[in-house]
């Protein structure tokens, strides 16, 4: 791939398209991964809050307790722990990345 | 003819009035000697409606630079004054500010650093700011710091530059020495830098993102970019000079050649001293010595072309450094700048003997620049030049 030369870069190195960091994957980074135990949540969402990279998805699906599912996008998930760390019925479990 | 008022300023109050006559929206500064008079009168000028401007009252010079980045990155036109240490403690920022391509312009009253404690002014300060990627003017009265802030924001703001500006001039020796200065009609001055922001600014209805990573892929390449914009600004700072001239009566130049015509040997000299190098090129001309004065004014970019040409027919060239560069081979910012302008064709260089002087505000008489013009006479026939710095008033 032929990257862009410094005649054809923006300015001042600035990004002219928002949100395109869903484009590159920073899931390689992970050493622990989050596993989501179903049957264990109780939907109270705290995953879903606590996240700072908004990697814990909320599913709709009417088969599923109130409706709702959670789960993790790998895709972008840095592996942080705090998912892990904050649910309050250990719904999550802390599982070693294997590659 | 434009209107000019003729007022009783220091240097100061003079960078503060240009601000405030090329009409900035924001001022976060944090008072510093020699600044501090600068800030409070741009504090006074907001206070008393003088000026329209938000004055950001900041916790430290760091934050005052990022709030200009972040004023700056809005489309604000952005001002601050510092010094000594808190020009230091900016530094960070003005590198991001310079990456950023955000035109913040500043006014520093160049002070020595610590250790020793000293509140008195030389170059020890700006020194080191030389490869942040920041416009510097070294200036030396109070008219020519007033007309070169109004001149920063021109350059700065020029689509082919974009970079902050610093306009240089010495802790008290200038900053607190009262001079007449013409100051222009705002209106006028706003002829000359109308408000179009010409660079990215964040924008809800075009969002983009600022401050973001370069990786070894692309982080080369805006370096360069930066490279390119001061390459820009030799000629864009000329350009402005001319205009402002033409409007205003006035201009500088990149460099001022002062009885270089048929000098055998010259002197480079910046900011105050330059006048006093003025007058001793003159006595020492009476004294039969052939010394011509080149006045630094654009110190980055480098008007290499320009001091090239001015210097095509001397033998020998006296730089006047105002900071040490500890270790290095020349104890002086400029010198290395002039040594290393040949650098592909030494065979074009004149003899370069490196000065450093007023470390610390240490005096600096008329008397001790006639006895380096005669020196340097004494180079150019034949004596030979130490392989070092000479100290002028270094006591042994």
């Amino acid at each position: 791939m032929t990257l862009p030369g410094w005649k054809e870069l923006p300015e001042g190195a600035v990004v002219r398209e928002p949100g395109n960091t869903v484009t590159i994957s920073t899931g390689e980074w992970r050493v622990f991964k989050p596993v989501i135990i179903d049957e264990k949540c109780t939907r109270c969402r705290l995953c879903w809050i606590y996240c700072p990279d908004g990697t814990i998805i909320e599913v709709d699906d009417p088969n599923a307790p109130l409706g709702k599912r959670y789960e993790v996008d790998y895709e972008h998930c840095k592996g942080c722990g705090i998912c892990w760390k904050e649910c309050p019925v250990n719904a999550i479990e802390w599982v070693p990345e294997e590659r | 003819m434009v209107k000019m008022v003729r007022k009783a300023l220091t240097t100061n109050y003079a960078v503060a009035h240009a601000a405030k006559d090329s009409d900035v929206d924001v001022i976060a500064a944090y008072p510093i000697t020699p600044s501090t008079p600068a800030a409070e009168k741009l504090a006074e000028y907001v206070a008393n409606g003088e000026l329209d401007a938000e004055y950001v009252h900041v916790e430290s010079e760091h934050s005052a630079a990022s709030a200009l980045v972040g004023a700056s990155a809005v489309g604000a036109r952005a001002f601050t004054v510092t010094a000594s240490q808190g020009l230091i403690y900016m530094s960070e920022v003005l590198y991001i500010a310079s990456g950023l391509r955000l035109p913040i312009v500043l006014g520093v009253a160049s002070r020595a650093l610590s250790a020793p404690l000293s509140i008195w002014g030389d170059m020890h300060d700006i020194a080191p700011l030389r490869d942040a990627g920041l416009i510097i003017y070294f200036v030396s009265s109070a008219q020519e710091a007033y007309d070169s802030v109004i001149q920063a924001f021109k350059v700065a703001e020029d689509p082919r530059v974009h970079l902050p500006a610093i306009v240089d001039y010495d802790g008290f020796i200038m900053s607190h020495v009262t001079e007449p200065v013409d100051v222009i009609d705002r209106e006028d001055v706003l002829k000359y830098i109308p408000k179009k922001v010409t660079w990215n600014t964040l924008n809800p209805k075009q969002p983009i993102s600022i401050g973001t990573v370069g990786d070894p892929d692309y982080y080369y390449e805006f370096k360069y970019q930066q490279q390119v914009a001061m390459e820009n600004a030799v000629k864009v700072a000329e350009e402005a000079d001319k205009e402002f001239e033409k409007m205003f009566g006035r201009g500088y130049g990149l460099i001022e050649e002062y009885r270089m015509d048929d000098a055998e040997v010259a002197m480079i000299a910046y900011g105050a001293h330059a006048g006093t190098a003025r007058v001793a090129v003159d006595k020492a001309r009476e004294e039969g010595i052939k010394v011509g004065l080149i006045k630094l004014r654009l110190w980055r970019p480098f008007p290499t072309e320009h001091l090239m040409k001015a210097l095509e027919n001397v033998s020998v060239v006296g730089v006047l450094d105002r900071a040490m560069a500890l270790g290095a081979p020349r104890q002086g910012p400029v010198v290395k700048d002039v040594i290393s302008m040949y650098a592909s064709d030494p065979s074009k260089a004149p003899k370069v003997a490196s000065y450093a002087l007023a470390i610390g505000q240490r005096d600096v008489k008329i008397e001790d620049l006639v006895a380096v013009a005669k020196q340097l006479d004494e180079f150019a026939k034949g004596k030979e030049i130490p392989n070092k710095t000479i100290c002028i008033g270094l006591r042994e």
